[in-house]
């Protein structure tokens, strides 16, 4: 019952500085950090380290009060070197220093034909514990799954389309025995199908080629294809008081290698891109590496920014700062903090979605685009209607629902369809916005009052 | 360039917090992200690149699309004079009489409107918008030539103060904004908005047999006298092929400045659609909504104007301006897809309907734009009801 959706809105965010594809492996950074900010859905998170205690990698270093099954643990083995906080004790970083060599934390190991016998509460008890769990993420409101809940299906996309993501297919390589193992397990967790959602624009991988016991289905269009939301929208799509669950094939993956090898493996391959980049590569780490390695002498020029995720959705950190847990990705941009004489009004041949700035950009398909951060004008009342649309393949109207978040108007936000759309699936109206309005923390802010509602 | 930008930040500490001319902050800002684009970043989390399309760059594009109808309308007034005069004369003298009488209208609804929208944003403490590039530009345009500029000046005031600012300011109107500038001062001031103001004579006295009646009102008087056709009526014009279908699609007929060439609306038009700042659903719908309702009358038939061919309708008066100019506003216009669609039609229906049925005032689109305003937010409410309804089916519990 594999499905077919063809997408025509959206848009593609052609960034320049794509990695090439060529792994660099000795040059993997000391310090890693966990940063409790990057879970949507965790208040009040307690330590179960301090300063100074030497921890293996799988071990728990914290966990949230919410929650307080889920664990969060340690990607690398070594010396728990600083935790750091910030205003009102927030808590903002847990830096390990890690061993040279990683020592894992042992959990249970299975044989593959163990596995099959495994129950759904096993299952996820050995998530919970192992630091694989907050992988999992629910909709609506895409915060981390609750491990009582019975998910209606659980959805992977196989792709990123997001400006310069780099392909699961190339960071997954030959761990297909993994990757299956992993999904047997997630289709013991939901009461409905595992879907795994392929890019028909690109041809298939062995990877994803083999897989069985999942729904496969193609995606094709521009970009938001590859965003899970959009994808669930077209394949059974979430109401009222349903839920599902997704997950990265990273993810799925960890799980694999969690039953079968019994250790917590946070190893990941990341890209270093982005137009001042002088040689956008990828890179072997673990999650939560510090990037000042990977930018070292790697610049054409030091007025940058740099963004753990896409240049979409991405958050800005530090040159010493650490790549996010979900993220595979470190994009380095230009800063934009420069005035142009009457840069509103003269013709250039800047990207945008928008034919009143660039008219003939039909003719430049396939050229990529050094951008940088600059916002292009100030924020303004909404005055162009339609676009958001244009830019939205799901049947949502984008304007009226963030105009009932902005009115904390919670009938309405559940009746426009809150339930269905997180931050990055809305991240193309906050680009293409005439009027610079902050879509994706607007959305939070009224999926934080559904929330606590 | 650098002499500016430095001039520039000289001055800035001045308007901003604490400094002596801090209530001024928003018409310094005006001035600074007018000569140079602000050089502002994205926020630390979500979209860390922008597309390069502000709200300036927008209303700069309406601009220019009404630039032809503008200039024409220029040569227009001139021409409009010269055979209203009996006198022949070369393009140049059309368009310095032109200009004489179009730009002083356009400076003083941009100073009017201008300072009305600054004092504004000095005591709202909101930035001035870029709407008003647009509105200022509009307002001459819909306007007779002769109408007196003190008129202008109080109608865009009204408009800007009444229609906008009351309201919030841009985004937040309701109803168009040069459209309520017209209608204030059509029913303000009818004798300068209606009769014989259509044509600039100056201090000449025009030839023998001249009248400066349009086609509409033509139109109208056939229906009424019920002598002759309405074709018959038009043709019959004291200048010859004055209001034959070319002429009247092209433009050289008396009427207010911007409107009366169909074909330079159409470029206008065309600059809109491509650049994707103008639905161009709004822009079809209005002209279909037209010619269906003149066909209907067609149909019907009771008197002369219902008989008049229906395309007549999209080339006299100001439908083709309304339809591409004021219909097509995003603030005042229904803000879905669909609704976009019946907000078009009914504008074109409704205009043929006051046009045809309304003895006081013979052109529709002006009305028929501003009730359609305040229904627009009628329309959204079904349109947006459908969506919900559709997830509403979707679930089972």
């Amino acid at each position: 019952m594999s499905k077919y959706v063809k997408l025509k809105k959206g848009f593609n965010v052609k960034l320049a500085g794509a990695a090439k594809l060529e792994i660099v492996d000795s040059l993997s950074p000391s310090i890693f950090a966990l940063k409790p900010t990057d879970f949507q859905g965790i208040e009040r998170p307690k330590l179960l380290v301090g300063e100074g205690d030497v921890v293996k990698a799988g071990a728990p270093l914290m966990f949230d009060k919410t929650h307080p099954d889920v664990m969060f643990t340690a990607p690398v083995s070594g010396e728990v070197l600083e935790i750091r906080r910030g205003e009102k004790r927030k808590l903002l970083e847990i830096k390990i220093l890690a061993d040279k060599q990683i020592e894992y934390f042992e959990f249970h190991r299975y044989s593959s034909s163990d596995l099959n016998s495994l129950s759904r509460d096993e299952i996820i008890k050995h998530l919970l514990i192992s630091g694989i769990w907050p992988r999992f993420k629910q909709r609506p409101y895409g915060v981390i799954a609750k491990p009582k809940d019975k998910p209606k299906a659980i959805f992977i996309s196989a792709f990123d389309s997001h400006p310069l993501s780099p392909e699961f297919d190339f960071l997954l390589k030959g761990q297909s025995q993994y990757f299956q193992a992993g999904l047997d397990m997630l289709q013991k967790l939901t009461r409905g199908k595992v879907h795994l959602n392929l890019d028909s624009n690109a041809e298939v991988s062995t990877l994803f080629g083999s897989v069985t016991g999942v729904q496969v289905n193609k995606f094709s269009g521009p970009h938001p294809y590859g965003n899970v939301g959009v994808q669930i929208h077209h394949l059974d799509p979430i109401n009222k008081n349903e839920v599902a669950w997704t997950v990265c094939p990273y993810g799925v993956k960890q799980i694999g290698k969690l039953f079968l090898e019994g250790i917590y493996d946070a190893s990941k391959i990341i890209a270093v891109a982005g137009p001042p980049v002088k040689k956008p590569r990828y890179y072997r780490t673990y999650d939560g590496a510090c990037i000042d390695k990977f930018i070292e002498n790697n610049l054409s020029h030091q007025n940058v920014r740099f963004v753990s995720g896409n240049a979409l959705t991405g958050e800005k950190i530090a040159s010493d700062g650490f790549i996010g847990f979900y993220d595979h990705l470190i994009t380095v941009l230009t800063e934009g903090d420069h005035s142009e004489f009457m840069g509103w009004l003269k013709p250039t041949s800047k990207l945008s979605f928008h034919r009143a700035w660039g008219l003939v950009s039909f003719l430049k398909q396939n050229e990529k685009f050094e951008l940088d951060t600059n916002t292009g004008g100030e924020e303004r009342a909404f005055v162009q209607t339609g676009v958001f649309e244009q830019v939205t393949p799901m049947d949502i109207l984008p304007t009226h629902l963030i105009k009932a978040i902005m009115a904390e108007d919670y009938d309405e936000m559940e009746a426009l369809g809150i339930y269905e759309v997180v931050e990055e699936d809305l991240a193309l109206c906050e680009f293409i916005d005439v009027s610079k309005h902050p879509i994706q923390s607007i959305l939070r802010e009224g999926i934080d009052l559904m929330l606590k509602s | 360039m650098k002499q500016i930008k430095d001039l520039l930040e000289r001055q800035k500490p001045m308007f901003q917090r604490g400094g002596k001319y801090e209530r001024f902050h928003y018409l310094f800002d005006m001035a600074e992200t007018f000569l140079f684009t602000p050089p502002f970043t994205t926020g630390s989390k979500g979209v860390q690149v922008k597309d390069p399309i502000d709200l300036k760059r927008l209303m700069m594009t309406v601009v220019i699309a009404m630039t032809p109808c503008l200039v024409f309308g220029i040569w227009n007034v001139g021409h409009q004079h010269y055979i209203a005069i009996g006198q022949v004369a070369t393009f140049f003298q059309k368009m310095y009489v032109g200009s004489f009488v179009v730009l002083p209208m356009v400076l003083v609804s941009y100073a009017a409107g201008g300072i009305a929208e600054a004092i504004f944003a000095v005591i709202r403490k909101h930035p001035i918008n870029e709407g008003f590039l647009v509105t200022g530009m509009l307002v001459p345009l819909i306007l007779p030539p002769t109408i007196p500029l003190w008129q202008i000046a109080l109608g865009t005031i009204f408009a800007v103060v009444i229609a906008k600012e009351a309201f919030g300011g841009t985004g937040m109107n309701v109803l168009n904004v040069a459209m309520t500038a017209r209608a204030f001062l059509y029913f303000s001031y009818p004798a300068q908005m209606s009769g014989d103001v259509w044509t600039y004579l100056g201090d000449a006295s025009p030839v023998e047999g001249y009248s400066g009646a349009t086609a509409l009102a033509l139109a109208y008087d056939s229906s009424v006298a019920g002598t002759s056709t309405v074709l018959a009526s038009l043709g019959d014009s004291w200048y010859a092929n004055l209001y034959d279908f070319k002429n009247l699609f092209l433009g050289a007929i008396p009427g207010s400045i911007g409107e009366t060439s169909t074909l330079m609306v159409l470029i206008g038009a065309a600059i809109l659609i491509l650049t994707g700042v103008g639905s161009w659903k709004i822009i079809v719908s209005v002209f279909g909504g037209a010619l269906f309702m003149g066909y209907i009358f067609n149909l019907m038939g009771l008197n002369e104007f219902m008989l008049l061919p229906s395309h007549y309708h999209l080339v006299i008066g100001g439908v083709a301006f309304g339809a591409v100019f004021m219909a097509t506003d995003p603030v005042t216009a229904t803000h879905t897809e669909t609704g976009k669609w019946i907000y078009g039609l009914l504008i074109g229906v409704l205009t043929v309907i006051i046009r045809v049925f309304n003895p006081a005032y013979p052109e529709g689109i002006m009305l028929a734009v501003l009730l359609m305003n305040v229904f627009a937010p009628l329309i959204d409410y079904y349109v947006v009801q459908a969506n919900k309804n559709r997830r509403l089916k979707r679930a089972t519990i």
